[in-house]
């Protein structure tokens, strides 16, 4: 089993709604956030390209926050999906540090906090918060074990690319384009 | 392509405040993952969930709302039974938790008294300041007649003044949501199809093969039906137009953008229109069948050639001929969205009326991919007595004025409070409820002297707005998570009803706006109006009329409804009859011509930028509703202040970097009364400007909004006023910048 995330970079509009939704999903303290929007614009009026893209942990194959964790706190779970177990973490932030995305933060509390694919949903059934709620109906989650899931059939019909592939982290979020 | 590139995180890690919600307790004994999230089954929170429906805009999305054992909302989701959200609410219906959790709320009823010469709030009890109410407005009934009492609203508290208004004896009822905003747009399409557009639009979206879109920018207004659909649209390979001078969001998934000259949008729809017919086009079926007055249309347009719009608009012959073809291509699945709001020049019914032309011409009107009929289902009316029959009105303070508005035009209603000799109508008193009219009406002056001379105003609200400042009680209503609501009938492809019940008790002293308006009426000595212990009386009578309960719409929140007047478009082989006196579709407009305006639309040049000075466009962000949200700790995160989009070229020229404040100052000297980021950025024209309405709060007690950006009305001292029907058009306001605080400088 492997989870992974596609975004179609064509429907998103940047409304941010996958922010909030996953705020209070998860609890994440409000000026924080496991997810976020980018938006990039290239050209000179008028002829100008914007892609705007909800973005998140990666959950990578080689994970380097995996890596440098001294506490083995960030690991690898079943389905490729990286978490932090909160009781081990100190909070030293190296993971912060070694994440190409900046998808980690400090939470008040003391851990360090990212997404977690909303593996508490995903394992009753349910989508991720983000993907449940987007009403550009935007992304597509599932195994990309199984050749059927949604994730697998949208990544095998269109173009797609994945961000900054040159860190070699082997990301499994993919923006459809 | 240059390779001009900039890079801008919208929210991103540790953006805006930075206050700490209370984090659910954590660990305990359960499956070894959720224990690593700290989310162990023993402690995992279990939730009640309550129907709803969201306040946050006017679409008005169903959704559940999910409370902890603690008593507290955890979130919101959508009712999947829906069909105006289909299980998925906007940020903002989604972030609706934070206008429960806003620690600014009102928080007691508020009197204003004087402290030795110096004018304040005290609080009150709720019998007193009901007491207040009822007595001034007993006064004021005495003195000048109960039509002298006028109502702003907006949103579902409306109606239940409306109710105690009408009861009293005015009909004095008002709303910006009509001459602020959509009015023009029905009043267009009135005196071209015979019916209004309405709310939610009856844009069959998801289904139409071409798509345009004229300087509405979904995506930005989060009409969260519409965004889905276009969503869909886009999935099924629609050809999406945008004639937009900004890039918004939607021009940037269109196969076409047409980055137009401001205030020239006639010309192209006009040129679209002689394209269409004189390349023989147009639904000829379609037009033969349903429309009058093509002759004199086609005669009108003879000229009004693609070349013809280029000199007017910028936009290339070429474009303007390929874009018509694929509208004609894609027809009657060709949409010209109407837009909403729409109040942009003072010839805005024109402008709409061409867009329904247009519409006309591809045969759109009641066809797959263009407007379905929509259907509500009608609830009766909780019995009472019939209201009174006022001695004046909202028509007479137009002074015959603004034949075709069928609403109340709010800018007459508040020159009809400014007490003048000569004037036959004069309104002393107001309730405002759910709408900030210092942030939502241009022409601050105007509204300043109306503010001065009432007698009475009292305000509604759930936060303290700019318009509570101005109040003479406040009474805090509670939040629409917090209370019962009047069932949401809105037309659709289907009727639907859906509940809002309170998921928590009323925080703090505040109260739901039927109550409010029912103690005010048992006051004033209406008790046979309000003849209900609870609202939920009124809703289960209701309910129990058309075979359903309250305890059912408790269970399921939503009910969908079989269509019962007819089908959703045009069937094969009948013949529509159109709501027109001919019953036809009105090319050219008797209607209009009759009272004096043009029969058919015409393109007028507006006023330009002065030299320095660029045009003020404004827009809406998808994480706000208007002034509204401003102060909503979870939609603040995400957006905490607006910015003022300027051409690099322009920036170069002031020697603006990014993020840079400065001030604003328009064509009649007005300043900012606060400073505003720069965003140098590609995607606006060079002699526009552009920001999103609703920020530059002013009133302290907000203190998440206040003094965070420029608000956009007070920049707007020109306002064109539609003569068909009042609208004020806000678009031809200039602006230049001021690098350094103009106050110190005026201090030194």
């Amino acid at each position: 089993m492997r989870y992974a995330m596609a975004i179609d970079t064509r429907k998103c509009v940047g409304c941010s709604d996958c922010v909030v939704a996953c705020q209070t999903e998860n609890d994440v303290p409000i000026g924080f956030c496991r997810d976020w929007v980018t938006e990039t614009v290239d050209g000179s009026y008028p002829n100008v390209v914007i892609e705007l893209r909800s973005e998140r942990c990666n959950h990578c194959d080689y994970s380097p926050c995996v890596r440098c964790c001294p506490t083995g706190a960030s690991h690898i779970e079943d389905g490729g999906i990286v978490l932090v177990t909160k009781s081990k973490c100190i909070g030293c932030g190296a993971c912060i540090q070694s994440c190409p995305y900046e998808a980690r933060y400090s939470h008040p509390d003391g851990y360090v906090d990212k997404c977690t694919f909303c593996i508490h949903r995903v394992r009753k059934g349910e989508k991720p918060a983000c993907v449940a709620v987007c009403p550009t109906k935007c992304m597509y989650f599932g195994d990309l074990d199984d050749e059927n899931s949604e994730v697998s059939t949208i990544l095998k019909n269109r173009k797609f690319k994945a961000l900054a592939p040159e860190a070699g982290t082997q990301p499994h979020i993919y923006y459809l384009v | 392509m240059s390779s001009r590139r900039d890079f801008i995180k919208i929210s991103a890690l540790g953006f805006g405040a930075t206050a700490v919600l209370a984090s659910v307790a954590k660990f305990g004994v359960g499956s070894p993952i959720e224990e690593m999230l700290g989310l162990s089954s023993e402690n995992l929170p279990s939730f009640r969930r309550f129907p709803t429906y969201c306040e946050v805009c006017f679409w008005k999305c169903a959704g559940w709302a999910y409370v902890t054992e603690t008593g507290n909302i955890q979130k919101i989701i959508g009712n999947p039974d829906d069909p105006q959200c289909n299980g998925r609410l906007c940020p903002r219906g989604t972030g609706g938790v934070g206008m429960y959790n806003d620690k600014d709320r009102l928080k007691k009823p508020l009197i204003r008294f004087t402290n030795n010469g110096e004018q304040t709030y005290r609080e009150a009890s709720w019998d007193e300041a009901l007491e207040f109410v009822s007595n001034k407005m007993k006064e004021i009934a005495s003195k000048y007649g109960p039509e002298s009492m006028a109502l702003f609203n907006h949103g579902s508290s409306g109606h239940y003044f409306t109710h105690l208004l009408n009861a009293y004896g005015s009909g004095n009822i008002t709303a910006p949501s009509y001459a602020q905003c959509r009015g023009p747009r029905e009043a267009g399409f009135e005196a071209t199809f015979g019916d209004a557009v309405g709310s939610p639009e009856a844009t069959d979206i998801r289904d139409a093969r071409c798509l345009v879109l004229i300087g509405s920018h979904i995506g930005e207004n989060m009409h969260n039906g519409q965004i889905q659909e276009m969503s869909d649209a886009i999935d099924k390979g629609a050809v999406i137009i945008t004639v937009d001078p900004r890039l918004s969001t939607a021009a940037s998934k269109s196969k076409y953008w047409l980055p137009i000259k401001p205030a020239t949008d006639i010309a192209l729809l006009m040129s679209w229109i002689h394209v269409l017919i004189y390349e023989n086009l147009y639904n000829k079926d379609y037009v033969e069948k349903y429309a009058e007055g093509f002759n004199e249309l086609k005669e009108h347009v003879k000229n009004m050639t693609p070349e013809w719009a280029y000199g007017v608009t910028t936009i290339e012959p070429d474009i303007i001929r390929a874009t018509a073809r694929e509208m004609a291509d894609a027809a009657p699945s060709a949409l010209v969205h109407p837009g909403r709001h729409v109040t942009w020049y003072g010839d805005d019914v024109q402008r709409s009326r061409a867009i329904a032309i247009l519409n006309a011409l591809l045969g759109s009107w009641g066809q797959r991919g263009g407007f379905f009929f929509k259907e509500g289902f009608k609830l009766p009316e909780y019995p009472h007595p019939p209201y009174p029959s006022p001695n004046w009105s909202w028509k007479e303070t137009m002074n015959g004025q603004f034949p075709l508005a069928k609403m109340s035009v709010t800018n007459t209603i508040i020159d009809a409070s400014i007490p003048e000799k000569g004037k036959e109508h004069i309104i002393r008193g107001w309730i405002v409820s759910g709408t900030n009219l210092p942030i939502a009406m241009p022409l601050k002056a105007q509204l300043m002297r109306a503010l001065q001379a009432l007698e009475l105003i009292v305000v509604v609200d759930t936060m303290p707005m700019e318009i509570t400042g101005f109040a003479d009680v406040v009474l805090p209503e509670c939040t629409y998570l917090e209370r019962y609501d009047d069932l949401r009938d809105s037309p659709h492809r289907e009727p639907s009803i859906a509940l809002r019940m309170p998921a928590v008790e009323p925080s703090y002293e505040t109260k739901p706006a039927w109550w409010i308006a029912k103690q005010i009426g048992e006051k004033l000595g209406l008790s046979a109006y309000f003849d209900y212990k609870d609202y939920k009386d009124v809703l289960d009578w209701q309910l129990k009329q058309v075979g359903s309960s309250l305890e059912e719409m408790q269970r399921i929140g939503v009910k969908r409804l079989k269509r019962t007047k007819g089908p959703l478009y045009i069937p094969e082989g009948e013949v529509h009859k159109f709501n027109t006196p001919s019953g036809k579709i009105q090319l050219h407009s008797k209607e209009l011509a009759d009272a004096g305006f043009d029969a058919i639309p015409v393109y007028t040049p507006h006023p330009e930028p002065p030299e320095g000075f660029y045009r003020l466009i404004y827009g809406r962000a998808p994480m706000h509703t208007f002034s509204r949200t401003a102060n909503n700790p979870n939609l603040v995160a995400l957006m905490p202040e607006n910015s003022v989009w300027v051409n690099p070229t322009i920036a170069k020229q002031w020697g603006l970097k990014s993020d840079q404040k400065v001030w604003l100052k328009n064509q009649d000297g007005v300043i900012s009364t606060f400073s505003i980021k720069v965003r140098i950025t590609e995607r606006i024209r060079w002699d526009s400007v552009y920001m999103v309405h609703g920020f530059g709060h002013h009133y302290k007690p907000l203190k998440n909004a206040y003094g965070r950006g420029v608000n956009d009305t007070e920049m707007i001292t020109n306002v064109m006023v539609d003569p068909i029907m009042g609208g004020t058009g806000m678009r031809g306001n200039f602006i230049t910048f001021i690098k350094e605080d103009p106050r110190k400088e005026m201090q030194s």
